[in-house]
């Protein structure tokens, strides 16, 4: 068990090491900073001067090293466009995005594995089929048509929801929520339902299909015929078979949703690290885009190892594989 | 004499398809009574499973029953409301299936699998339910029970799973056990062992047992009477010395022949020329006729005589004389 999960952190790194490195290669394409740090009236020699200055004199290789030097101690080098440290930046940010994050990944699995097993067991009533049909919608449509649809329907027409923004926030000292007002949570609302509903038709769509084949074994029909109630047939035997291949693509989609947090942000001009990324693209401020691309990838990366230790806490069978005990 | 524990009359299964009304079981009648083990045998499709999971009621739909009669001592059980009947499922009546690979859900200890079943069932406690629990592993014969109560299914050989599973089936004492080819997924070497083990728990206990099987070495075995099914109804019905040895339906003859028996002294396999007809397409008359070596016009033209569940014997127009019968 131990060796295997030093075996997983060590290839995570790896992967990290990875999309480091085709991050970094791929900011040259984004365009050259030094065009937007230095105004109309730049000489020649301003231009090498802060090139020299920034590092971007150096090879590629070099300046990716130099990033990992400084990453590996939290230090993620100073943004071009604010001139400050970019870590100072992204704590700033990241209480945002996270915020809208959790309560979308929440709303997604909750909603999503409670409407999946009502589809699955009700599969012939009107009521499952009008929530499939439904939920067709959410898997076609693309989050900024959701996005804007839904503050045309409730800011715009009802007037009921704020449109933008994160509304009024607390500052606790380390992290700024939007939890503990109404404001801020209204604001909430709309961004966490663009940004969650894909994954939540998704998560449902996969729970549904999934149940409805564990609903099938013999192990289900053996339960009712042991006269257990339907509602431990359901809940106890069905379900928990059911979670065990659901949980990868679980686990996936959430880092799905802090990934996809960039468009929900953008529209609803949320101020978290998503919009950050965008404004830091317009801007070529490359230590902001390598510092939110590292973190995404350690956020994915780190979801990956903890589903994978999920299976072993949910299916006995790896565990006496893995752990060689019989 | 007692009442029968299970009494099945004139029952009929139907499914209902886009072109016709189908009949997987189709007037069965037969008795089990406290103790007895009745075998049902016939080929792949005769309605024996059908049969079973009509009377613990867990037709698949849209199979329904559609007439008849089921009574478990006594009382009518074949119109109860669905949680009456759940009641009944694994109190009164357990079920076996075929294969103990599958039968017992992997993510939960065979412990747990067993007190749930308990305390679904009987006014007992959890501490209580796992001593009991404990007990019903030590009867079937695993061997430490205690320290194997908290394992998990994959844990266990094919032939001690299906031991965890006539433990779950027996473990709130039903009066009937439905096992349906308890052994056919099973080692050669095993089954019998499995036979033997069901053989003795429902003797001592009383327990009534329908087993469905297609092996005719098993019935020889185990059970008192045999029912065999042909087509969805009840070929012949009788004590097994008397089918296994003397047949009198034609169909149960070709089975037997069809069955390779040391005991009587057969080592030649003679095959039942073709095969069952399709539900859907059933001849006229006996189902049996375009197969049966003996046919007349009165097979294809009328059906069966109908089989008194009582007397027992065959469904047959001209049943098979033999010298023991005529005396
Ligand atoms: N949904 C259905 N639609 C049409 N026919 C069906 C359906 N379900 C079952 N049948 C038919 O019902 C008949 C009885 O099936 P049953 O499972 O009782 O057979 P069996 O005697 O148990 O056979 P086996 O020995 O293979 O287990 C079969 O001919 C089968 O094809
Ligand atoms: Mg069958």
């Amino acid at each position: 068990m131990l060796a295997y999960i030093i075996r997983r952190v060590a290839q995570s790194i790896l992967v990290l090491l990875v999309v480091g490195l085709v991050a970094f290669s791929m900011f040259r394409f984004v365009g050259d900073p030094i065009d937007n740090m230095l105004g109309q009236e730049r000489t020649q020699a301003d231009i090498d001067r802060l090139r020299t200055e920034l590092g971007l004199d150096q090879p590629f290789p070099v300046q990716y090293f130099k990033f990992l030097g400084g990453a590996a101690q939290g230090n993620f080098g100073v943004s071009y466009r604010q001139g400050r440290p970019v870590s100072t930046i992204i704590a700033e940010r990241a209480p945002a995005t996270l915020e809208l994050a959790a309560v979308s990944g929440f709303l997604a699995i909750s909603i999503g594995i409670a409407l999946g097993v009502f589809t699955a067991i009700r599969r012939d009533g009107w009521v499952s089929n009008v929530i499939m049909t439904v939920s067709l919608l959410g898997v076609s449509l693309p989050t900024f048509l959701i996005g804007i649809l839904l503050i045309y329907l409730f800011s715009v027409e009802l007037d009921l929801l704020p449109s933008f923004g994160r509304g009024e926030v607390v500052d606790l000292g380390w992290w700024t929520t939007g939890l503990l007002t109404s404001s801020g949570l209204k604001a909430l609302i709309l961004p966490s339902i663009t940004l969650g509903l894909y994954q939540m038709t998704l998560i449902m769509r996969l729970v549904r299909s999934e149940m409805l084949e564990v609903l099938r074994q013999d192990y289900i029909r053996f339960a009712r015929a042991r006269g257990l109630k339907e509602r431990t047939v359901n809940f106890r035997h069905a379900l928990k078979n059911t979670l065990v291949p659901v949980i990868t693509v679980t686990g996936l989609q959430l880092g799905a949703i802090i990934a996809f947090a960039i468009i929900t942000e953008t529209v609803f001009q949320w101020p978290g690290v998503g919009l950050l990324f965008i404004n830091a693209i317009q801007f070529v401020d490359i230590p902001v885009m390598a510092a939110y691309l590292m973190l995404i990838s350690v956020m994915f990366v780190g979801i990956n190892l903890i589903v994978d230790l999920l299976y072993f806490w949910v299916d006995p069978r790896l565990r006496a594989d893995r752990g060689g005990a019989h | 004499m007692s009442d029968p524990v299970l009494s099945v009359r004139d029952l009929v299964v139907e499914i209902p398809t886009r072109n016709a009304v189908l009949r997987p079981v189709d007037h069965v009648s037969y008795d089990i009574e406290p103790g007895e083990i009745l075998g049902v045998v016939g080929e792949s499709g005769a309605g024996k499973s059908m049969t079973g999971n009509a009377v613990i009621g867990l037709l698949d739909r849209p199979a329904a029953i559609a007439g008849g009669e089921i009574r478990l001592k006594g009382q009518r059980i074949d119109n109860l409301p669905y949680e009456d009947m759940r009641r009944l499922r694994g109190k009164e009546i357990g079920m076996v299936f075929q294969d103990p690979l599958t039968s017992l859900n992997p993510l939960l200890q065979i412990g747990d699998q067993l007190t749930e079943t308990m305390l679904a069932h009987l006014e007992i406690t959890e501490t209580e339910a796992r001593t009991r629990a404990i007990a019903a592993l030590d009867e079937v014969g695993i061997p430490a029970a205690a320290s194997r109560i908290d394992s998990y299914p994959h844990e266990f050989s094919g032939g001690m799973r299906q031991r965890v599973v006539i433990a779950l089936a027996l473990c709130a004492e039903p009066s009937l056990i439905i096992a349906d080819e308890p052994t056919t997924a099973l080692d050669v070497s095993v089954q019998a062992q499995i036979i033997a083990l069901l053989k003795r728990l429902c003797r001592e206990r009383r327990t009534a047992v329908m087993l469905v099987t297609h092996d005719m070495g098993v019935i020889a075995e185990a059970a008192d009477r045999v029912a065999v099914m042909y087509a969805g109804r009840l070929a012949e019905l009788g004590p097994v010395r008397d089918v296994v040895q003397s047949p009198r339906h034609p169909y149960t003859e070709g089975l037997m022949g069809s069955t390779p028996l040391a005991s009587r002294g057969q080592h030649r396999l003679r095959q039942i020329p073709g095969s069952m007809p399709r539900l859907g397409s059933l001849p006229d008359g006996c189902a049996f006729h375009p197969r049966c070596p003996k046919a007349q016009d009165r097979c294809r033209a009328n059906p069966t005589p109908s089989l008194d569940a009582d007397q027992g014997r065959a469904a047959c127009w001209f049943p098979v004389e033999q010298l023991e019968d005529a005396q």
